[in-house]
């Protein structure tokens, strides 16, 4: 019982950060109706901003927790200004073009910070060990189930991040905007919205988000290296399917749903199969209830 | 001459040009024939996968998948099952034969995978389409890494260096040929009606999802077979050269040869395999662009998507061309059509 316990909150601490992934994913996919391949390379670019930023930012907060809120809202700012400058060079411009060219864009900025990131006068090929941001304690809840110090900050910053998404989304006029932008671009064009600015912001939100999950991840899996977006990415975005794609509390319950699901496979039935369950997920819920779990269906109109 | 005969005209022109090309490509260093063969293989899979993406419109980002499934297939028959059945092959005609067994089996596994993966995908289209079939991929890879048989993640070395030029291209040839006409048949105006229209196409009367998985099966088919020769040119084949790259690497040619254009693709797959290699030894103002070939690489694919997205070649089609010449020089007037 209680290794069932400890699976399931270091399952809810991976899903707490595929959960910031994943509402980055489906804020795009709201807005522009497109999947952003490039956003798990985003989020590597976060990790990356946090290792670099870590030695500036030291000296001026001392050690412990300023330093590791510091270096998470660098990577924060940094991510959503990357997100942005992305958006405006490469699918700004095929704004009305097909879908799937918009698709092979994004798979090409993917590739590009990719290979980019393995240059040597960039990040090097080489795995970096990203420093210890907070000191390591385990505190012990129920017998022998713990939870380490990083993990405790997941949570936090996680919920954190999500109720306050929550309240520009829902109660501010710019979120007010951007659902509008996603139910119609068009109408909502119409009504005087600034349609660039929401794009715009939508961007720098959902890449702030990766941002953040990236220290956060970069905490628990110290080993960063310029490939280390592809997985959690492609998981994060099988977590907003999951959720079912364009609803954000949807992304959220599918972020924590697919952790708990990989770490349990992984405890459970064979770590060597962590990866392949995610993708089995996906392909189930793309063919039982392709919406989601929380998603409304759609008819295709002719 | 009755006019149907004239591809098969152009199969034996092709056959015979490919027997000269492979003496050429023989005399060459083992450097310049290594890439030819990559470029060789690279062909068989964008004009497979173009079957797929570009004149059915379906979105497939797993060709290598069921490229794995059949590298794996052809070798192990031809490590495991053959040296227990008949013993060390010694060239000659019946080590050719045992081969083309071999590749033909990898081709008919990647073909079930095919169908398998091809029947549950028509549900989906566009970006959806796309992310089930890479998930497929993944899942055959990681099926593969834990299948202690096929060696995990080491892969299975020591595979025969059977592949030979003559092999690759006359492969080249077959499959350029199988698609050509399967394009001018009336399957072909199947797989294009349900590429420009699905639900037009399903309210005519066309059997979308026949046309959907036959194109799916034809492309695994051929996919699989370029695994074969892959992984006898190799020695050694590892699940890691199957991933999710190896299938971007494929959409790539197919995009930018033009999507539904098979000489389009069929450029662009020699150009990309070349490519990389060339600026392996390009200098500029004392830059190597060694280490930026890459970057290069994936800044031209976006490049390409804002400024043609229709690929080098768009539709182009060879064959519409040469007609349209001769129309012209024997002063007919062009038909519309053309």
């Amino acid at each position: 019982m209680s290794e069932f316990l400890q699976q399931v909150i270091n399952g809810l601490s991976l899903g707490a950060i595929y959960a910031l992934i994943a509402l980055g994913y489906t804020m795009i996919y709201g807005v522009l109706r497109f999947i952003n391949f490039a956003h798990g390379d985003v989020f590597m670019v976060g990790a990356y901003i946090g290792f670099y930023a870590f030695p500036l930012i030291i000296p001026v907060t001392g050690e412990g927790l300023p330093t590791a809120v510091a270096v998470i809202l660098v990577a924060m700012i940094g991510c959503g200004i990357l997100g942005v400058v992305i958006e405006f060079l490469a699918y700004r411009p095929l704004r009305n073009r097909p879908k799937l060219t918009v698709l092979i864009t994004a798979i090409g900025v993917s590739l590009f910070l990719e290979y980019t990131g393995q240059l040597p006068v960039v990040f090097t090929p080489n795995p970096r060990t990203f420093p210890t941001l907070i000191p390591n304690t385990t505190y012990n809840v129920f017998g022998d189930v713990s939870i380490g110090s990083t993990q405790i900050l997941v949570f936090v910053v996680a919920l954190l991040l999500m109720g306050v998404l929550r309240v520009i989304v829902m109660r501010t006029k710019i979120g007010t905007a951007m659902r509008a932008v996603s139910m119609n671009m068009n109408a909502a064009s119409l009504m005087g919205i600034n349609l660039n600015f929401i794009i715009s912001f939508t961007f720098f939100l959902g890449s702030a988000l990766a941002g953040a999950g990236a220290v956060l991840y970069a905490m628990s899996y110290p080993k960063i290296n310029p490939l280390m977006g592809i997985l959690p990415g492609l998981k994060a975005f099988v977590a907003a399917v999951l959720g079912g794609i364009g609803n954000i509390p949807g992304a959220a319950l599918g972020g924590f749903l697919i952790g708990v699901a990989e770490t349990m496979t992984a405890g459970y039935i064979n770590p060597a199969f962590r990866d392949a369950i995610v993708f089995g997920i996906l392909i189930m819920i793309l063919l039982l209830k392709p919406s989601g779990l929380l998603g409304k269906g759609g008819t295709e109109k002719v | 001459m009755k006019p149907i005969a004239r591809p098969y005209i152009y199969l034996a022109l092709a056959v015979a040009g490919t027997f000269v090309l492979s003496m050429i490509i023989g005399g060459m260093g083992s450097y310049d024939q290594r890439i030819v063969i990559n470029i060789g293989i690279n062909m068989i899979l964008a004009s497979s996968l173009n079957l797929i993406n570009g004149y059915t419109g379906q979105f497939s980002l797993g060709h290598a998948g069921f490229m794995s499934i059949g590298a794996y297939a052809a070798s192990s028959i031809t490590t495991m099952l053959y040296p227990a059945l008949v013993g060390e092959l010694h060239g000659g005609v019946s080590q050719e034969l045992y081969f083309l067994v071999a590749i033909l089996a990898g081709g008919v596994a990647a073909a079930i995978a095919g169908l398998l993966v091809g029947v549950p995908s028509l549900r989906l289209k566009g970006d959806y389409l796309a992310i089930v079939t890479l998930g497929f991929g993944e899942i055959i890879r990681v099926i593969i890494q834990n299948i202690k048989p096929l060696g995990g993640s080491l892969g299975i070395p020591d595979i025969p260096r059977y592949t030979t030029s003559l092999w690759v291209f006359l492969t080249v040839v077959a499959v350029v040929f199988v698609i050509q006409s399967l394009m001018r048949s009336t399957y072909g105006k199947g797989f294009l009606a349900v590429r420009d229209d699905e639900v037009a196409a399903e309210a005519t009367g066309i059997d979308t999802t026949r046309y959907k998985v036959t194109a799916f099966v034809v492309g695994a088919f051929f996919a699989g077979i370029a695994g074969g020769l892959y992984a006898h040119y190799n020695d050694l084949i590892k699940p890691d050269d199957f991933g999710f790259l190896r299938s971007v690497e494929i959409v790539v040619m197919v995009i930018l040869g033009g999507m539904g254009s098979t000489y389009g693709v069929l450029f662009a797959a020699a150009i990309l395999t070349y490519l990389p290699e060339w600026l392996r030894d390009f200098r500029m103002f004392g830059v190597n662009f060694s280490d930026f070939r890459m970057s290069i690489y994936s800044l031209v694919l976006i490049l390409l998507m804002l400024v043609r997205p229709q690929g080098l070649f768009g539709t182009f089609d060879l064959a519409a061309f040469i007609r349209k010449m001769r129309d012209r020089r024997q002063g007919t007037a062009p038909t519309l059509e053309g």
